[in-house]
């Protein structure tokens, strides 16, 4: 066990390395260099000397790596040049993570409560009307940019029909007091009912259109895992057995049809996070994808480079502590 | 779009002599997974001795999940081919009077007789710019993949053909690219150009899915090293360089169509939202649906329609390349021949 964690603690510090090497060679080819990219349009040649000197960058390449790897994992990132300017990179991160997260989770729910169920009618239906309608239409689903997706939405429910807010987080000037930036949660943990309700509705259209993206994922993976376990010799007995059909479903066909579903769950942050960054676009959603959308715009590299390391950092560390969990749970995973 | 769908898919089939069922999935490794299952099909043939391309079309021809992706893509290609001739206006100018009705507070020419569709914001014919814009289309999507898939093909076959530390090298950086959300690599990877163009997005498109094809070729390689045909061709005294390109290389084929057709959709969709976050090629007097549809967003509450015409169109190809992705890896599949 101990052997196990250890080896997959060394592969997560060579993606670590790896990754920093590709940001590092990102950032030193970004349109005129780094200097220009941190002074903007303000540069003259004698700031960007100053500034080349300041960040070292006349020194050798591999001093130049290990500087920035240390201002890295001091969390230094700079200072934003756009729209936040004059904020470090990292503020504004850190700032913005938890409305992306409670995006990420209300769009999660949508996509579960809805992939799950019907994955599983799909499957023992297969082939039939049913069937071939949710797999058509997840296939739909994977071909409609998320960004269309999000402003049909806005169009319909915000716009035409009025039935919920068209941008934001919450209504400006409803007087919430926030401690943990999760508005919801923040409603709550203070008793402002209506600033917590306010905020869901928010939460509520940019959710839908970001579910699209687990729904077709977690939907295929539900219904070929159903398939699969169907086919098993455990249900056949459990149905020789004369189990009924709400046992086998609980016990013996779901219960281990979600195994790979619920592996997915957990790490669809990446695909979640590139499609927050144009969902939270288009409903102006304050959270870390919407700072991107902002920052690819402007080219504001320091926000840039925070946020796309931060998102890889999550990344590989939810990837090892799910392997690990997984070591603890089977152990023939460890063997291999 | 993002990574809902770029790969094939592995089933999480729960083999009973190995413990690979249970094995973990995190999102990399599950990526992993489902590549490396395309990669093993396709070079396998039938016991009675039909070839693998014969039984799979002799499926496809009944699929209708395949006539249909083929039928769409059958009539894009050919509109986009034909479109410059039957294309009523000249799709890169405005037309004078489509201009003349432009004011502040009509932004948008409306659908009148002559111009089916109306105009774009610069008194374009947004028909002719819809017909026309296929070709571009069509172009982005293809390039993209092609060049994803000679990058691909060019590590896939140093990794799989050559083997031993070059192979590790080689599969370490490409799994931890295949762990970047892609979309988000082709943001970064199209912020890197002060001066962004159909080029730059066609690059930013390719370069993530280089490790996709990359490890979807070392897989169908590595599979065949010891299978029959390569043992007879070595044993005949064949150089290892001819057996890479001429005996591995071709039976990687179907792999890679399916592969192929299944970017070519997201290609044409990751465009689109390269070009609303800016990223896309600024010049839209050539159009091309992702720009048109990117390009739209500002007149999305007031005109809706310059939106949704391109946006149709994008998702019924993408749709389309998907249908016909998808039949083509279960026909090819042999495990889905039961």
């Amino acid at each position: 066990m101990l052997r196990f964690i250890v080896r997959r603690l060394l592969q997560a510090v060579l993606a670590l390395f790896i990754l920093s090497v590709l940001l590092f060679a990102w950032l030193r080819s970004l349109p005129g260099g780094p200097v220009a990219a941190l002074l903007g349009e303000r540069g003259t040649p004698e700031s960007a000397a100053a500034l080349r000197a300041q960040l070292g960058l006349d020194q050798p390449l591999p001093v130049q790596y290990f500087r920035f790897v240390e201002r890295a994992v001091q969390g230094d990132f700079g200072i934003s040049n756009g729209v936040f300017r004059g904020q470090p990179a990292m503020e504004v991160f850190l700032q913005r993570l938890p409305a992306t997260i409670e995006l990420s989770v209300v769009a999660m729910v949508i996509a579960l409560s809805l992939a799950i169920p019907l994955g599983y009618i799909a499957a023992r239906r297969r082939g039939g009307p049913l069937d071939t309608g949710s797999v058509v239409f997840s296939l739909i689903g994977v071909a409609v940019p998320v960004f269309f997706l999000a402003y049909v939405l806005k169009y319909v429910f915000a716009v035409q029909l009025g039935w919920l807010p068209p941008s934001g987080r919450q209504t400006v000037g409803i007087g919430a007091t926030h401690i943990t930036n999760f508005y919801v949660l923040d409603g709550i943990i203070t008793r402002e009912w209506d600033a917590a309700w306010d905020a869901f509705r928010h939460l509520i259209l940019p959710a839908l259109a970001l579910s699209s993206i687990p729904f077709a994922v977690v939907f295929r993976i539900t219904r070929a895992a159903v398939i699969d376990v169907m086919d098993e010799d455990y249900v056949r007995t459990a149905r020789a057995k004369g189990l009924t059909a709400g046992t086998i479903r609980g016990r013996h066909v779901m219960r281990n049809a979600l195994i790979p579903v619920i592996t997915i769950i957990g790490l669809q942050i990446g695909a979640l996070l590139a499609g927050a960054v144009l969902t939270e676009k288009v409903f102006a959603f304050q959270g870390i994808g919407q700072a991107l959308a902002i920052g690819f715009e402007l080219r504001d590299y320091p926000v840039l480079q925070v946020l796309i390391m931060m998102a890889a950092l999550i990344y590989i560390v939810v990837n090892l502590l799910v392997d690990i969990a997984y070591a603890v749970i089977d152990p023939r995973v460890r063997t291999k | 779009m993002t990574d809902k769908h770029t790969e094939p898919e592995a089933q999480p089939t729960q083999e009973p002599d190995s413990a690979e069922g249970h094995r973990p999935r995190s999102y990399g490794q599950w990526r992993k997974d489902r590549i490396d299952r395309l990669a093993e099909s396709g070079s396998i043939a039938d016991e009675d001795g039909v070839s693998l391309w014969q039984s799979a079309w002799r499926r496809l021809r009944r699929d209708p999940v395949f006539l249909v992706g083929a039928g769409i893509i059958a009539v894009f290609v050919v509109v986009a081919i034909i479109a410059p001739f039957i294309a009523p206006h000249d799709p890169t100018r405005a037309i004078p009077e489509l201009r003349a009705q432009i004011t502040p507070s009509t932004p948008i020419p409306p659908a009148q007789p002559g111009h089916l569709l109306g105009g774009d914001n610069a008194g374009r014919d947004l028909f002719s710019r819809l017909l026309v814009g296929s070709r571009q289309t069509l172009i982005v999507g293809v390039l993209a993949t092609l060049g994803g898939l000679t990058g691909g093909m060019v590590l896939g076959t140093l990794a799989g053909g050559i083997g031993g530390w070059v192979d590790s090298a080689v599969m370490r950086i490409v799994d931890v690219m295949l762990s970047i959300p892609s979309l988000l690599m082709a943001f970064s990877i199209a912020a890197l150009f002060a001066r962004p163009s159909q080029w730059t997005v066609i690059l930013a498109i390719a370069i993530i899915q280089i490790p996709i094809f990359a490890r979807l070729l070392r897989g169908s390689m590595l599979s065949q090293r010891h299978s029959d045909h390569v043992l007879a061709a070595r044993a005949l005294g064949v150089k290892p360089t001819p057996i890479v390109f001429r005996h591995m290389l071709p039976n990687s084929v179907g792999p890679v169509i399916v592969q192929g057709t299944l970017v070519l959709a997201i290609a044409i969709i990751d465009a689109a939202a390269l070009s609303f976050l800016g990223l896309g090629n600024p010049d839209d007097t050539v159009p091309e649906w992702g720009q048109m549809l990117g390009k739209a967003q500002t007149f999305f509450n007031t005109y809706p329609h310059i939106a949704v015409y391109p946006a149709l169109c994008i998702i019924v190809v993408a749709l389309g390349f998907t249908l016909m992705g998808e039949s083509l890896r279960e026909a090819l599949d042999p495990k889905s021949r039961r």
